[in-house]
């Protein structure tokens, strides 16, 4: 299938430039060298291609030929995805360990998805029927519980002239055929699609779910919708990798698409042995039978990690389009970008600025505008939510990276070095984060919860607010010269500060809070300020407030109230009505 | 220098340009990338060098030596058709190493038929087992609020006049396999620790030299010595070499290696002045932008493979140009180690040893090596809750600054006692002191008594019912 196209003129890292056919296409997937490693046309002019390798170039030499393949860059989509870890090109990782040992050596090819493995399908069409780009044609079982909808590619379109029936069949068998036009095609559960081209869809939806994932600061305070995007930038050591691994253990989504995108090799190692172990909450199934790993770690070829993005949404789209929530996280989009420097860089393109090229902006946007709550072309309805991770060199918000995903994400979660100094996680800066969804998603609260929950929340944040500017005033005079009235706003923070906005993700009960715990833990706290203050304003001096047992008990009740027993907030609460109470009573007179 | 020996391979003679280590060598035909070339120079000396860019007719080559004495005709340039190798065994231990691994000790070469790419090649992550065995260096700051695990990667970053490598020596010298809190010691498994210097002074390198031999583990121990007026560009081998043989002990020798790499700030330069002569597009302060991949090449061969029992465990030592932890080398590598150890300039003033500033100091695998049947289970909270007093500590002390410590709350006066006596006594030990984990964690919990028991929100109500010995600890 492949011809030799060209012959290697010069060779810079995972650049290579090559003379030879004019007919080989932009983006076109060709193999490189004697050892046949992949890599993509990213340039052409005249009888001269430039081309990034996704494989180690060390030994490659001048005159090897390229061959050409005709396709552009592409996955490989079918049952067989989940639980699977893939390299940044969807090379199975487990496989190229089997074969080539615990070192990654060039050249290895392998098959994205097993051509040997059945899956128990059912069909959903019948012969004769009409169907369009996107059908679902059947179902196959792509774990105990997960229902992988087999569909038609979107490109094709025709009648129906024969379906298999219902039975195992492995992703190379045929499942049904179709009439298009003259042509008759062979349909088997397996697609190929080009990475670099977001899959069709009818419509976008409004945005107005939360995408829960039972981190408090994240959902109460600053949620992000499915189908929407959020970014975490955040200097090393703040948090980031712990909130993406949170988020990916606890989003109420069907799939989880993990990419590591130049990140550490432990970091990967640990979803894959813990993920197995983690039992998903809403399911009762382990974790990692709802999840896709992509895997390019910093030590790994850098162009793949160029790629590894675009192959984690591919499959993200490819799932949504079955109709499924899919969320996925991007660790690190930093390195991401940083990865394109360095081909650009290699290329002697004009950077724009701190060396990036001047596409980085357009890229980044293209990423992030294939995450959406859409209508399927088969009717169904699903998601696609992006997290990106942003690592800002020296924690400098203001470098090209961070300023353009903020352009292009409508939820920013701010991580903050002094937070994590303290220990204070998720290290999310509740004054320098915001979220645009607020308004959006406020109706599935109420209709959830039926509380009224974007204003307790606006309450809570106008607490933290002034917080932040009384805090100012301690650090001049010390905080006995602020009347009562604002101590108590001071006190009332500390207890959001430590009881809702921290959370350890390493303890059992307090890893995952439901809505549900996290609502009555907010509307806890602030009835607690309300009765504080009206006891305070009639003189009660605030130490007596401060001092009150139930502070203690509020502020532990994260880890000591499960999921389950929420009724215990009303014990706190009747804590709170008879230690205020009394206090109440003293300072009536 | 060593002699390098000839060996076969197409030779061009004559140079096209010459620029600070660089040449551009035109003629030769089919260069590989990346491949190792020797240089003669008119007076028929050797150096060697490697190929950094391949075209039509032409190659850029980085000459680690340095082109002095190099002219344009009267250079001979051999390209020897593979990349860079060194030999390894297990008796290069007890053995010293130029930059690119040839013996300098006087000593023969090593014999072995074993020769590995110094480049080596990025570690499966399915093939890896995480880090779970917690390593007691027997310094508070370490085993008790940022723990260091086997297979942990965990630089020190310091400034110029700190003892950074007094603090590395006191941890070489002390490292055992942690155990369970008040188990008995267990014997120690096959260690090995591989040394390199890049750009550091010969005095370091004497002195390292000497704690290695005052604690006996001189014949463990292999070095590699690119020092200050060694070539530059050496540098860029000599972590490699360094790692190359870490990797052949741990995972073909079932040992246990600590790899200590001092300076890389010094490699950063050295890395920075090739890529400036190439006219490469800088980043940050004239890096190249490949600096982060580059670093990583390195720091993440570090770690567990399932089909070995040894590991490796890495501490590279930065020193901060300017103190300022924001400067690309320890910013890019604390984005790819499992977190820091930073040296504080204020503590070193004090006369603190080690001078550990514990507030941005971190290590991220700590969690999954501590707790019940690891240390004591009582560990985590405890650490956060020491973190969390002394983070306050540093609020109070700012407002003590301004409004005087007389007008201080009296919790606020509490803080600030237990914050000297933090720096006293938890993060001060001597040079010698090999602290049990048994000792940290009580040294601790008498810090913590200090503060009022309501002050304690991150360890549970049991763990200070058990340990707490403050004044109002009956309440």
């Amino acid at each position: 299938m492949s011809d030799q196209v060209g012959t290697i003129t010069w060779i810079s890292g995972p650049v290579v430039r090559a003379r030879g056919s004019r007919l080989v296409g932009m983006l076109e997937l060709v193999e490189v060298g004697a050892d046949r490693l992949v890599g993509e046309v990213i340039g052409l002019k005249g009888d001269q291609m430039t081309v990034q390798v996704y494989e180690e170039t060390s030994g490659m030499q001048t005159g090897a030929p390229i061959y050409g393949t005709g396709l552009p860059l592409s996955v490989e989509l079918g049952p067989g995805l989940i639980q699977s870890i893939y390299d940044g090109v969807q090379r199975p990782l487990p496989l190229i360990e089997q074969a080539m040992g615990s070192f990654i050596h060039r050249g290895a090819r392998f098959d994205s998805i097993s051509r040997e493995k059945r899956w128990k399908y059912t069909p959903k069409v019948k012969v004769g029927d009409e169907v369009k780009g996107g059908a679902i044609l059947g179902v196959a079982m792509e774990t105990d519980t997960f229902e992988h909808r087999v569909m038609l590619n979107p490109d094709d379109s025709g009648t129906i002239t024969w379906v298999a029936p219902a039975g195992d069949y492995t992703v190379a068998d045929p499942i049904a055929k179709l009439k298009m036009g003259k042509d008759e095609k062979t349909v088997t559960m397996l697609q190929r699609w080009p990475v670099r081209r977001a899959r069709p869809f009818i419509n976008r939806r409004g945005a107005n779910i939360p995408l829960i994932t039972g981190q408090r600061i994240l959902d109460t305070f600053f949620p992000v919708a499915k189908g929407g995007a959020a970014g975490i930038p955040g200097p090393f050591g703040s948090g980031k990798t712990v909130t993406q691994h949170s988020i990916a253990k606890w989003a109420d989504a069907e799939i989880i698409v993990y990419i590591g995108c130049g990140e550490r090799g432990n970091e990967m190692t640990e979803v894959l042995q813990e993920f197995p172990h983690l039992i998903d909450p809403r399911t009762g199934r382990p974790l990692m039978e709802r999840t896709v790993l992509i895997a390019n770690t910093s030590n790994m070829p850098v162009a793949a990690r160029e790629a590894s993005i675009y192959t984690g949404i591919t499959i993200a789209e490819y799932y949504r389009d079955m109709g499924y929530h899919v969320a996925l996280m991007a660790d690190s989009t930093s390195r991401w970008a940083e990865a394109l420097r360095e081909v650009s860089g290699r290329l002697e393109e004009m950077p724009a600025e701190e060396g990036y090229p001047a596409y980085l902006a357009g890229r980044l946007a293209e990423f992030y505008e294939r995450a959406g709550y859409v209508n399927n072309l088969n009717g169904t309805q699903g998601s696609v939510s992006i997290v990106g991770a942003v690592s800002p060199p020296g924690g400098d918000f203001s470098e090209p990276v961070t300023q353009h995903t903020k352009r292009f994400i409508r939820c920013f979660w701010a991580l903050d070095k002094s937070l994590a100094s303290a220990r204070h996680f998720p290290a999310i800066n509740w004054l320098d984060s915001y979220s645009e969804y607020l308004e959006d998603v406020a109706g599935w609260w109420l209709e959830k919860t039926g509380k009224d929950w974007l204003t307790m929340r606006n309450r809570a944040m106008e607490l933290l607010s002034e917080e932040s500017r009384l805090s100012q005033i301690v650090k001049l005079v010390g905080p006995d010269a602020l009347p009562y009235t604002e101590r108590m706003v001071l006190e009332t923070t500390r207890l959001i500060r430590e009881g809702l906005l921290q959370q350890n993700a390493t303890e059992t009960v307090d890893a995952y809070s439901s809505v549900e715990k996290q609502i009555r833990m907010l509307e806890l706290v602030l009835y607690f300020h309300e009765r504080g203050m009206a006891i305070v304003k009639r003189g009660a001096p605030i130490n007596l407030i401060h001092d009150l047992p139930v502070v203690d008990t509020i502020i532990r009740a994260k880890s000591t109230v499960t999921n389950e027993e929420l009724h215990k907030f009303d014990d706190i609460q009747k804590q709170i009505d008879d230690q205020m109470g009394q206090l109440d009573a003293e300072y009536r007179s | 220098m060593s002699e390098v020996t000839v060996q076969g391979g197409q030779e061009v003679v004559g140079v096209a340009r010459i620029e600070g280590p660089i040449l551009v060598v035109e003629g030769a035909a089919n260069v590989s990338y990346d491949e190792v070339v020797e240089i003669q120079d008119s007076r028929g000396q050797l150096r060697r060098g490697r190929v950094l860019e391949v075209g039509e007719g032409f190659a850029v080559v980085q000459v680690f030596a340095g082109s002095t004495g190099l002219s344009i005709d009267g250079t001979r340039v051999r390209f020897l058709g593979s990349t860079l190798h060194i030999p390894v065994a297990e008796e290069m231990l007890g053995r010293i190493f130029d930059g690119l691994g040839n013996p300098i000790d006087g000593g023969p070469e090593p014999l072995t038929d074993h020769y590995a790419d110094v480049n080596g090649q990025p570690i499966n992550p399915t093939a890896r087992i995480y880090p779970r065995d917690y390593i007691q260096t027997g310094i508070s700051t370490i085993d008790g609020v940022n723990t260091l695990l086997r297979g942990q990667k965990l630089p020190l970053f310091s400034g110029a006049g700190m003892p950074h490598d007094q603090l590395a020596a006191q941890i070489v010298r002390q490292a055992t396999l942690g155990k369970v809190a008040g188990a008995p010691q267990t014997e120690g498994e096959e260690f090995a620790i591989v040394f390199a210097a890049m750009g550091v002074k010969n005095d370091v390198a004497d002195y390292f030299r000497r704690s290695f031999t005052e604690s006996g583990a001189l014949t463990r121990v292999a070095m590699f010595l690119n020092l200050a007026d060694d070539p530059p560009v050496e540098r860029i081998v000599t972590p490699r070499a360094a790692l190359t043989l870490a990797e052949y002990l741990a995972y073909e020798r079932d040992m246990h290696v600590l790899v200590v790499l001092t300076d890389m700030t010094n490699y950063g330069e050295a890395l920075r002045q090739i890529s400036n002569v190439r006219g490469e597009v800088p980043s940050r302060k004239g890096y190249p932008g490949y600096l982060y991949s580059d670093l990583a090449s390195m720091y993440e061969r570090t770690g567990r493979i399932r089909t070995s029992k040894g590991s490796i465990t890495q501490i590279p030592i930065l020193t901060m140009p300017n103190d300022d932890i924001t400067h690309p080398m320890p910013d890019l590598t604390g984005y790819i180690t499992e977190g820091q150890i930073v040296l504080g300039r204020e503590l070193n003033f004090a006369g603190v040893y080690p001078p550990v500033a514990v507030l941005p100091s971190l290590s991220r695998l700590m969690k999954d090596g501590i707790g019940k049947n690891r240390t004591r289970e009582d560990h985590p909270r405890w650490g956060a809750q020491l973190y969390a007093a002394y983070a306050k500590t540093q609020d109070v002390r700012a407002l003590a600054s301004v409004i005087g410590e007389e007008e201080l709350s009296d919790v606020d006066q509490k803080y600030l006692k237990f914050g000297r006596a933090f720096e006293r006594e938890f993060v001060n030990q001597s040079f010698t002191e090999n602290r049990t984990i048994e000792r940290t964690l009580e040294i601790g919990w008498k810090l913590l008594s200090m503060l009022p028991r309501k002050e304690l929100t991150r360890v549970t109500l049991d763990e200070i019912a058990q340990y707490y010995k403050g004044d109002d600890a009956a309440n």
